[in-house]
């Protein structure tokens, strides 16, 4: 940091500011400090909130660091033992927390790359109010997880709830909890996800497969292949990095799931659906214990990264 | 055989559009009938009569002052956008025309924070924020979001996608870089920026996590964690809450579908990086 406070500091020779007139034109071209008064905004920021966070993070995870509390002294690795050793205070709910995720992200994965890619193909053809369509099953991806969490909430409330009210006109039984119970909770967290994302996903399919040459398929059909072989021996294998990209961002996104179970079950019934972020802010920020939600955080974001490795991985040895 | 084909597609995508709006028309509908008909079973469809109670309850109203919420939202996404496009364009300038030492592990260093869940920076960043006395301030809902790679990343990709021929006449003219960078490359990246600022306002809008950590006084949130607040205090009168979502989800949705074609942009050129 102390880098960019120097050139920062150093700025005679500055760009002018935004909306000013360059001054010395010819003069200044070349400069060697120039690039980095074009970096330097930027890096302030990333050096103060996506850099120095990481290794501070690291060096809060080694400390028994109470927010409250003036003296913080270092534990090594006792906040990391304890996330993994059945007689601390902390295990059950770390894992509790560590299982519902699991959950999750093992049930909306899935589908949320299945459902998406459906809707793709069936926008992908040229009709009328293509783009109408689009646009409809995009806009729930743009309200936050707030509105999505109260609207979801009402809608899935046992008695006054649109979902039993309707499930009842039907004929199918009207009293589901689903806010309050598992399955159900899992079902409704899950639904309301692929509903809110789905769009989203699709769209990234949609510019894939804008991207697979018509000609491949129309040989394919020359072929005789029929519009399962033709999806089977074109459109996937075409898709396959759309496919990665989608299947890493997805397991990332549903992994760090929080605002769904926060606002919707509430973490109902008893703790059963609090997530691991849910755990791992109230641990830090409403419990204080900062250094060991820092350790959580990196064993987090460590399993992370084990899992986007391997799923980079697995498809490239597909690939051979 | 083609328009019974035709016929089964619209209807799968009619059908797949009421999931995917009912919801939303439920909302407003609710948003605007009494507490006493939002209980009734089976509920109404038609709000009889029209009701501005929710949105009464919610303009009018000091435990919750909604509005302000709703000026501080508004406040923090504007200025989130225009930090975002003013740092990360001129850092994307650097990184794709110029040369310096440093350039390609920067480059490298700056895209891989990209991998990192930021839910996992999140209490770092709160300490950081903490000793920098930004806790409760518009500041931390603004300023530390901008660290974000992808607006850096997005912006590069497009100057390169840009012939640097253009730029020539410029240089040949003597213009200076911030020149070249203000008066040419900007104009002609402007369908990029608009995706950007698009983007980081809706992403501060929503952002939900670190505003309930991070702001604490009534009059100091931004909607979504006013939104929480009003749902513990309101539980289960649905016109109220209901208001406060329409009063949220309006900008955005008006903001989508005026730059719906930038936002489907910016999503799937994210994709294709992959």
């Amino acid at each position: 940091m102390a880098d960019v406070i120097e050139v920062g500091a150093a700025r005679k020779d500055a760009p002018p500011p935004a909306g000013g007139k360059g001054r010395r034109g010819v003069t200044e071209r070349g400069s060697r400090a120039t690039p980095y008064l074009f970096l330097a905004p930027y890096l302030l920021l990333f050096l103060t909130f996506g850099l120095l966070p990481i290794l501070f993070g690291v060096w809060l995870s080694v400390h028994q660091w109470d927010l409250q509390l003036p003296n913080r002294p270092f534990v090594g690795l006792d906040n990391y033992k304890d996330l993994f050793d059945s007689e601390s205070a902390i295990y059950g709910d770390w894992w509790s927390s560590v299982k519902a995720t699991a959950i999750f992200t093992v049930f909306s994965v899935p589908l949320l790359v299945v459902i998406p890619l459906g809707l793709a193909l069936l926008l992908n053809k040229s009709f009328p109010g293509r783009t109408f369509f689009r646009a409809v099953y995009f806009a729930p991806y743009v309200l936050g997880v707030a509105v999505i969490g109260l609207l979801w909430r009402f809608l899935l409330d046992a008695n006054l709830g649109l979902v039993n009210r309707l499930l009842g006109a039907v004929g199918l039984p009207a009293d589901t909890p689903w806010v309050t119970d598992v399955p159900w909770a899992w079902v409704s967290l899950v639904g309301v996800t692929v509903w809110w994302t789905s769009g989203f996903n699709a769209v990234i399919y949609l510019a894939g497969l804008q991207d697979i040459s018509p000609e491949l398929y129309e040989a394919s059909r020359m072929d005789g292949a029929n519009a399962w072989q033709r999806f089977r021996n074109v459109t996937v294998p075409g898709l396959r990095p759309v496919l990665l990209f989608v299947l890493t961002t997805t397991i990332l996104a549903s992994a760090n799931v929080f605002g769904q179970s926060f606002l919707i079950t509430q973490g109902a019934p008893g703790e059963e659906t609090r997530t691991v972020v849910w755990r791992i802010v109230d641990e830090g920020l409403r419990d204080n214990d900062a250094g060991r939600a820092a350790a959580m955080s990196i064993v987090f974001a460590l399993a992370l990264t084990v899992i986007s490795l391997i799923n980079f991985r697995f498809f490239r040895y597909r690939e051979d | 055989m083609t328009t019974l084909r035709r016929s089964a597609r619209y209807g799968l995508l009619v059908l797949l559009a009421l999931i995917f709006l009912t919801p939303l028309v439920w909302m407003l509908i609710t948003s605007v009938k009494t507490y006493g008909e939002a209980q009734k079973i089976p509920p109404t469809f038609v709000p009889k009569p029209f009701s501005t109670y929710g949105y009464e309850q919610i303009l009018g109203n000091t435990a919750n002052p909604v509005l302000r919420w709703f000026l501080n939202s508004m406040l923090a996404a504007t200025l989130h956008a225009l930090l975002v496009l003013a740092t990360a364009s001129m850092a994307a300038y650097a990184l794709a025309r110029l040369r310096f030492r440093g350039r390609g592990v920067g480059f490298a260093l700056i895209v891989g924070t990209l991998f990192i869940p930021p839910t996992s920076l999140i209490i770092p960043n709160f300490v950081i924020a903490d000793r920098l006395g930004w806790l409760d301030t518009l500041t931390v809902v603004v300023v530390p979001g901008a660290a974000s790679a992808f607006g850096v990343f997005f912006l590069r990709q497009f100057f390169l996608s840009i012939p640097a021929e253009l730029e020539e006449a410029a240089v040949l003219d003597g213009a200076n870089h911030w020149q070249i960078f203000s008066k040419v490359l900007l104009p002609l990246s402007k369908p990029a920026l608009a995706t950007l600022a698009v983007l980081s306002f809706l992403t501060n809008w929503n952002d939900f996590l670190w505003p309930i950590y991070v702001l604490f006084s009534p009059e100091r949130l931004t909607l979504p964690p006013g939104l929480g607040l009003l749902q513990g205090a309101y539980v289960t009168d649905y016109p109220v809450i209901m208001a406060g979502a329409v009063l949220a989800s309006v900008p955005v949705l008006i903001l989508f579908v005026a730059a719906q074609r930038h936002i489907i942009q910016g999503v799937s050129r994210s994709g294709l990086k992959g």
